[in-house]
């Protein structure tokens, strides 16, 4: 991927930032458009919020990919005790609570957890000897490292959060090079696994989402009710969309979540085709950023966490965009830097700003 | 664990790069299959999509198109359209049910009847379909709900229009009455206009069969709305196109009158235009108020037409059967000339007529009768022995070229055409043979036979005219028949017996007319409704039992111009029932002054006009039915 354009772009970290402006700025202009021209409720609050956080990431990217390491344990360990203050603030409360009240932010615990496991799965693989990689022990660690958070969102019960831990914790065994075998394998397993999950272990509002997926004309009314929308609201919006502001689905309110979830669609029935090309470019260049940061790592810890955090990001694009045309289940997962909301921005940009800390400290080789 | 040598970090090194190359490529693929997907929902499926998202954003809301009128043929309207004010409840917007219903029963004065309707259909209600609360109101009570508009979220009130018949009852039968699409209606024509609220289809008579003319094309109301149903802005409205009117035949200032004339009575009147065939008058009372109908009929009020022994819902002049007396004997008078029979030639009347051992008895001894004077004093000894002579099945065929037991082509739901028999009719009903009291009972219009009046209208109007007309209910231009196949000399005698009945010393020579120049010449009939018993003549006791009174006349004798047959259930005789009806009617279109003096001082005695009488009517119902007097309502 990045032998086809050439690489000074992302070389450098205001690209980067340029790239990220690009989408939020989009996002800004489609928020502003959703709420019928005003920058309130949510334009103003999106663009103010990406500038904070932005600057947060640059301020990450100063500090040295040690200090990531040397945190990398006891901030898992600091979630996994969120996880269990928020489970039991839940219970106290009587009903699921998903985050935490600081007073000037509400953070979900469950959702910093997604880049911390690919932090800690990647320390773990750095301490792990290479020789090792192949054995028993490059994999019950790790196992174990995921279990119990998963078991924590899962009882909340968030069943996408602990996908999201998998799909991170896999990614990075994946590049640490776990044999093959596991991989096809794990494969295997899921496709025999999925029926039986389906059954027994989903509950009966995420096998709607999936059977609604399947077949969304069967309950326009209903569930399918945001597929059917979301694809009217792309499909209606043609090569160059409807024109800035006059996109009917999300300012007649027929495309529920159209700021948040749905955003993509918003945006596509106003700009078509064209603006959608626009943000796919956009990821492909953030993506291809990550995968050349990591790749120029020489650090084992940086190259893990770079890809795997990339990665992360990318799950959340994938998981959006895949579910907005139609081709997955309604999820909810925001579009990063476009959609609105505070809790997964601040995600994104932590992994943002640990990329560019690795990015600023390529390292030397330190394989003992 | 695992005491093999593993992958050195070089080769680890290694296997990073590859992978990460990997995940990139699986990225890009991912990437692509998203752009292709999304290229392919917006480009070969936009049409589709865009139709999809017009038919969210765009509700059209159908104005129903005002109904053709009907006008009589000088252009008087007959049934017309009123401004309506309703109000209608759209469920899905309604907040709370007790209170808003409470609400309206209290603005609208809704009666209990109402509420459990309302409260009936909103359960069976889906959705954006309207139920409607109340229509036909007045400006004020319109206006006391449009001002609390924002307390009651669900409440619609509108402006349109209802159907309005001037002269009310007097014209439930002959146009029928509006009423809203029934489910079987709808289930056969998907048509979105009939389940629009305030849209209403003829329910029966002119108004049904007319009903294609009568229709019109909805207008149209387009509104951007949103997914809560909330209206933005109307994007564009196209008014509707009133249906075409349809010009009948009647003259509607003569049908009221006869409606009125009847009074009390159940009965019909038809009167016909002996020139071309125009049915000027086609009356049959008691009858409902169609405006009721329009309005939508209280429970109630259906009840009591249905439990009315005078049979409201029956139009009486095209369905009602009765057996026609001696009306049909210059009928029979025609058919004798036509078998040879010298009007001249003399029966005398010894008051019966004997046949075998049986003795048909006559009204009176009528001494030595000619024809004329048979008809005049409707002797029917005189018609016992003549149709002795000739037999039934020679007269059959000139009652039928007369009309009786016809049906005729007429944009009316059902005729009934009745009897007139024969030999072959009664081998093929009973199996029998025809005997000669068969033909001595149907000679005087009894037995086997009857006919609907509006035959009998027919009948004198062919008669009178001499030709072979078409009664036709649509105005429009048309030939007269051609000449019955009978001789002028023919007809002229029956005429002259006929006259003789009211000008000569005839059976209804009280109800001559008091005109200077017109006179009317005419034929009653007395009906058994049942087989005489004992020395009851039908003209006492219950009133089911009474004999049914029948005239049939025209005008003026010399030169007919117009027809008319009038029967009176129960009334007694026709002379006395059915002939001063008949006279009423006649001079009211010679002389309408005179005519509306006479009505006038009658409807004293009878207790006001058609309406009031309806309106005591059903109060007294619901009285008896347990409304308290405060809830009653006029009708």
């Amino acid at each position: 991927m990045n032998g086809i354009v050439p690489a000074p772009i992302a070389a450098l970290p205001w690209r980067v930032i340029f790239v990220l402006f690009g989408l939020a700025s989009f996002g800004t202009a489609v928020l502003y458009s959703a709420a019928g021209g005003s920058f309130s409720p949510w334009a103003g609050n999106h663009f103010l919020r990406f500038c904070v956080l932005m600057t947060m990431a640059v301020v990450m990217s100063r500090l040295p990919l040690d200090f990531w390491k040397k945190i990398t344990f006891p901030l898992y360990v600091v979630l996994l005790l969120m996880l269990v203050a928020v489970e039991l603030i839940g219970f106290a409360g009587g009903g699921s609570q998903r985050w935490i009240n600081l007073g000037i932010i509400t953070f979900q615990p469950s959702e910093l957890m997604k880049p911390t496991v690919v932090l800690v799965t990647a320390w773990f693989f750095d301490r792990l000897p290479p020789s090792k990689i192949t054995s028993f022990d490059a994999i019950w660690p790790v196992a174990v490292m995921l279990v119990v958070p998963s078991i924590l969102v899962i009882i909340q019960p968030d069943f996408d959060a602990a996908l999201a831990y998998i799909f991170c914790a896999a990614v990075v065994g994946f590049l640490a090079g776990w044999p093959m075998i596991y991989f096809v394998a794990g494969g295997v397993a899921v496709s025999i696994l999925a029926p039986l999950v389906y059954f027994f272990g989903l509950r009966p509002y995420q096998q709607d989402r999936v059977l609604i997926f399947l077949n969304p004309e069967n309950d326009p009314l209903g569930k399918g009710y945001h597929i059917t929308q979301s694809k009217i609201a792309i499909g209606s919006g043609g090569i160059f969309g409807k024109g800035f502001g006059n996109g009917t689905q999300s300012h007649l309110d027929y495309l529920p979540e159209g700021h948040t979830d749905f955003i993509f669609a918003t945006m596509a029935e106003e700009w078509g085709l064209f603006g959608g090309l626009i943000i796919i470019g956009l990821y492909v260049l953030l993506m291809r950023w990550g995968l050349k940061v990591a790749m120029e790592s020489t650090n084992r810890y940086g190259q893990l966490v770079a890809g795997g955090l990339t990665c992360t990001i990318f799950f959340y694009i994938m998981v959006n965009l895949l579910m907005v045309v139609g081709l997955a289940p309604v999820a909810g997962l925001p579009l990063p830097f476009v959609s609105h909301g505070g809790s997964s921005m601040l995600t994104m940009m932590i992994c943002v700003g640990i990329i560019m800390s690795i990015e600023r400290h390529p390292g030397r080789r330190t394989f003992s | 664990m695992n005491d093999k040598r593993g992958p050195t970090s070089g080769q680890l090194e290694f296997t990073f790069s590859r992978r990460a190359l990997f995940i990139g490529g699986v990225q890009a693929v991912i990437g692509a299959v998203v752009a292709t997907r999304m290229a392919y929902i917006s480009v070969a499926e936009n049409e589709k999509y865009k139709l999809l998202s017009e038919s969210n954003r765009v509700n059209l809301t159908l104005i129903p198109p005002r109904r053709g009128w009907f006008i009589d043929r000088i252009g008087k309207p007959i049934a017309t359209n009123r401004a309506d004010f309703r109000v209608d409840i759209i469920p899905d917007r309604l907040q709370s049910k007790e209170q808003t219903l409470g609400a309206l029963t209290q603005l609208l004065d809704l009666k209990q009847e109402d509420v459990e309707r309302i409260e009936k259909e909103l359960k069976e209600a889906q959705g954006f379909q309207p139920v409607q609360v109340a229509a036909g109101l007045e400006y004020e009570s319109f206006a006391r709900v449009s001002v609390r508009l924002p307390d009651l979220p669900g409440v619609s009130p509108r402006q349109g229009f209802s159907r309005f018949y001037p002269s009310g009852a007097a014209v439930g039968h002959l146009l029928g009455y509006v009423g809203t699409v029934s489910a079987e209606e709808y289930r056969l024509d998907k048509n979105p206009l009939l389940i629009t609220p305030g849209f209403k289809v003829g329910k029966q008579g002119l108004e049904k069969t007319m009903e294609t003319r009568l229709r019109g094309q909805p207008g149209a109301k387009r509104t951007e709305v949103t997914a809560r149903g909330k209206i933005v802005r109307e994007l564009s409205s196209r008014s509707d196109t009133p249906g075409k009117p349809v010009q009948l035949t009647i003259d509607i200032d003569l049908h009221n009158y006869a409606a009125r004339r009847l009074g009390v009575e159940s009965g019909s009147v038809v009167v016909i235009d002996c020139l071309t065939g125009d049915i000027l008058a086609l009356v049959s009372m008691p009858c409902f108020d169609p405006n009721s109908f329009s309005e939508g009929i209280g429970r109630l009020e259906w009840k009591m037409l249905n439990s009315d022994d005078r049979i409201p819902m029956l139009n009486k002049s095209l369905q009602g059967l009765y057996p026609p007396g001696s009306t049909l004997k210059p009928m029979a008078g025609l058919a004798f000339l036509k078998h040879g029979i010298d009007p001249e030639e003399k029966v005398s009347c010894p008051g019966g007529y004997r046949l075998g051992n049986r003795v048909f008895k006559c009204l009176g001894r009528h001494g030595p009768m000619d024809m004329r004077s048979a008809i005049m004093k409707s002797c029917n000894t005189y018609f016992y022995s003549m149709a002795n002579r000739v037999g039934y099945d020679a007269i059959a065929p000139i009652a039928k070229q007369l009309g009786l037991g016809q049906e005729f082509p007429l944009p009316f739901q059902s005729q009934r055409y009745g009897t007139i028999p024969d030999s072959a009719w009664k081998m093929k009903k009973y199996d029998q043979e025809w005997s000669r009291s068969d033909t001595l009972n149907a000679v005087i219009g009894q037995g086997y036979v009857i006919v609907s009046p509006f035959q009998l209208a027919v009948m004198a109007s062919r008669i009178a005219s001499g030709r072979m007309l078409e009664p036709e209910i649509l105005l429009k231009n048309r030939k007269a028949g051609a000449h019955l196949p009978f001789p002028d000399e023919h007809l002229q005698v029956v005429r002259d017996g006929m006259d003789l009945v009211v000008n000569g010393a005839g059976t209804a020579v009280r109800s001559r007319l008091d005109l200077p120049d017109v006179t009317m010449a005419g034929k009653t009939g007395t009906a058994q409704v049942r087989a005489i018993k004992g020395g009851q003549r039908g003209q006492s006791g219950a009133r089911r039992y009474r004999d049914h009174g029948l005239f049939v006349c025209f005008a003026p004798v010399a030169q007919p111009r117009y027809a008319a047959a009038v029967v009176i259930e129960h009334g007694l005789g026709g002379a006395r029932a059915a002939a001063p009806v008949a006279k009423d009617v006649l001079t009211f279109l010679y002389d309408r002054e005179k005519a509306m003096a006479s009505l006038e001082a009658l409807e004293a005695g009878w207790g006001g006009g058609i309406e009031e009488r309806m309106a005591r009517q059903y109060a007294a119902f619901q009285a008896e039915q347990g409304v308290p007097a405060a809830e009653r309502s006029e009708m």
